[in-house]
């Protein structure tokens, strides 16, 4: 397909704006079984993170004696993206993004409170549209703290990306496709500290700077409803409720 | 104490309470024996699949989503398409259930579920040939999201939704058009599945997770309208032929109470 227009008259090919997020719904406690647990529907993707934690480590002997041993795991599920069906499992993509999660979280879960145990966070990608990284991290931070998991912060993802030249905030999937980069970041609430920062493409050193300091403005976004959604859970009558 | 143990120790004291209950005519949640929990069907869920539902029964969920492909036929039916089902416990749908490749349960609730929709025929192979070594393929993906009991009929349920759901891609030159239809699968039947557990001599539906936990045995009963598709018992126990019988009838009863929610 030819490369459409990403940008005409300041509007994006979905009408947004430059530092516009796509339309992002946040709920937590949306599973009965799981201890904590997330549904985040952020433009066309839909990921669902469960939390089970701190329980006992297997094998035992990954133990940790002085902390809680983190297990993310990010996996996209076989039926998720508008073209062919995919194998299910992990691959060589899945893997490198569930080792950037859990080093997103490793510096705000008080794992020390709890040795020789471990936190699993388990998050399935049920519905793609381009950035599913920084929708599940979102949704994995909420089950975290829906399951009651200590953390001294919250994380909030964002991605922001190139296109036509210009710096724009949360990619679709065809201004991922054709954008000339773009940078998933996670971003800590109170100290805004940069807990996972990745990129592709060709930036200068100003555009990265420019990059970051809209990631940041962009999570603070999706901060506001984390919290919100968190709030909205102990006003739920029943926990498990799953409106996809 | 190690979970295993925990996990038996449970199992024996619920064992013991629910027999109990039982013998009063009782279960933990006050239902009857023969009663399906909640029930509820939403399809139409995922639009990137070319059909798909969230199937839940008394808290438990099963998403089903349909996906098709062109693919090479398999050697001995070059002119017959493929269906084909796959399931995965998704770690967080329970504390029990384990990351990693599927284990000997979801193999047989994958299959189970399988053999219920294929033996029924609602989805006709033949009808998938489109020229020589192309056929469409249709898979189907079960992904238990949360489990409170009775994953069979539950993914039975959100199985035979996402079919019904289902709109076949239209083919041009040998190509899927996937944002037009070509109709839906024209299902003839509902395949649905009943499941039962055995605790001491008592037979009951629907099974919760804690009831699970005490049972002898599970049946499972695959039907369409009058008509038996499969049959899965599974545990460490047996059943007579009376008892059988006995659970077909109950089962074409109750199926067509859950058939209102497709």
């Amino acid at each position: 397909m030819e490369k459409p227009e990403l940008i005409k008259d300041g509007k994006r090919l979905d009408g947004r704006g430059p530092k516009d997020l796509r339309s992002v719904r946040i709920e937590a406690g949306v599973l009965k079984e799981a201890q904590g647990s997330a549904l985040v529907e952020w433009g066309g993707n839909k990921v669902i993170a469960g939390v089970y934690g701190p329980r006992e480590c297997i094998p035992k002997h990954g133990a940790d004696p002085y902390k809680a041993k983190l297990k993310v795991r990010y996996m996209m599920t076989p039926f998720c993206s508008k073209g062919e069906h995919s194998r299910s499992g992990p691959n060589r993509r899945s893997i490198e993004i569930s080792k950037v999660m859990r080093e997103a979280f490793e510096p705000v879960v008080m794992t020390k409170n709890f040795p020789r145990s471990q936190i699993e966070v388990y998050v399935e990608v049920i519905q793609a549209e381009g950035g599913t990284r920084v929708a599940s991290l979102t949704a994995a931070a909420v089950a975290l703290a829906d399951a009651g998991i200590p953390m001294t912060d919250m994380v909030s993802a964002i991605a922001v990306g190139k296109l036509d030249g210009q710096l724009v905030v949360d990619l679709g999937k065809d201004e991922d496709n054709y954008g000339e980069s773009d940078v998933p970041m996670a971003i800590t609430h109170r100290d805004k500290q940069i807990v996972l920062l990745q990129m592709d493409g060709l930036l200068t050193r100003e555009e990265l700077a420019q990059s970051l300091d809209d990631g940041i403005e962009g999570a603070d976004k999706v901060y506001e409803l984390q919290a919100e959604a968190l709030k909205k859970s102990y006003e739920k009558e029943e926990r498990g409720k799953l409106n996809l | 104490m190690g979970e295993e143990t925990k996990t038996k120790i449970l199992r024996e004291v619920r064992k013991d309470f629910l027999q109990e209950l039982l013998a009063k005519g009782k279960r933990f949640d006050e239902r009857e024996l023969n009663e399906w929990r909640p029930v509820n069907v939403d399809k139409g869920v995922l639009p990137n699949a070319e059909g798909s539902a969230l199937g839940e029964i008394g808290g438990t969920k099963v998403l089903a989503a349909v996906k098709f492909d062109v693919m090479t036929p398999f050697s001995d039916r070059p002119e017959e398409g493929v269906f084909m089902t796959g399931a995965e416990f998704v770690p967080f749908a329970s504390p029990e259930f384990e990351a990693g490749p599927p284990r000997e349960n979801a193999i047989e609730f994958a299959r189970v579920v399988d053999r219920g929709i294929r033996s029924s025929e609602v989805i006709n192979v033949k009808n998938f040939f489109i020229e020589e070594g192309k056929v469409l393929g249709l898979f189907l993906d079960l992904w238990v999201l949360d489990n409170t009991g009775n994953l069979m009929d539950t993914g039975a349920l959100a199985a035979c939704a996402a079919l019904l759901d289902a709109k076949v891609p239209k083919i041009e030159d040998g190509k899927l058009i996937r944002e037009e239809s070509s109709g839906g699968l024209n299902m003839k039947y509902k395949p649905l599945n009943t499941s039962f557990i055995k605790v001491g001599n008592k037979f009951l539906m629907d099974p919760s997770k804690d009831e699970e936990y005490a049972r002898d045995l599970r049946f499972t009963i695959g039907s369409v309208e009058g008509l038996i598709t499969s049959i899965q018992k599974s545990g460490d126990s047996g059943l007579s032929k009376d008892d059988v019988m006995n659970l077909v009838d109950i089962a074409f009863e109750k199926s067509d109470e859950l058939r209102k929610y497709l």
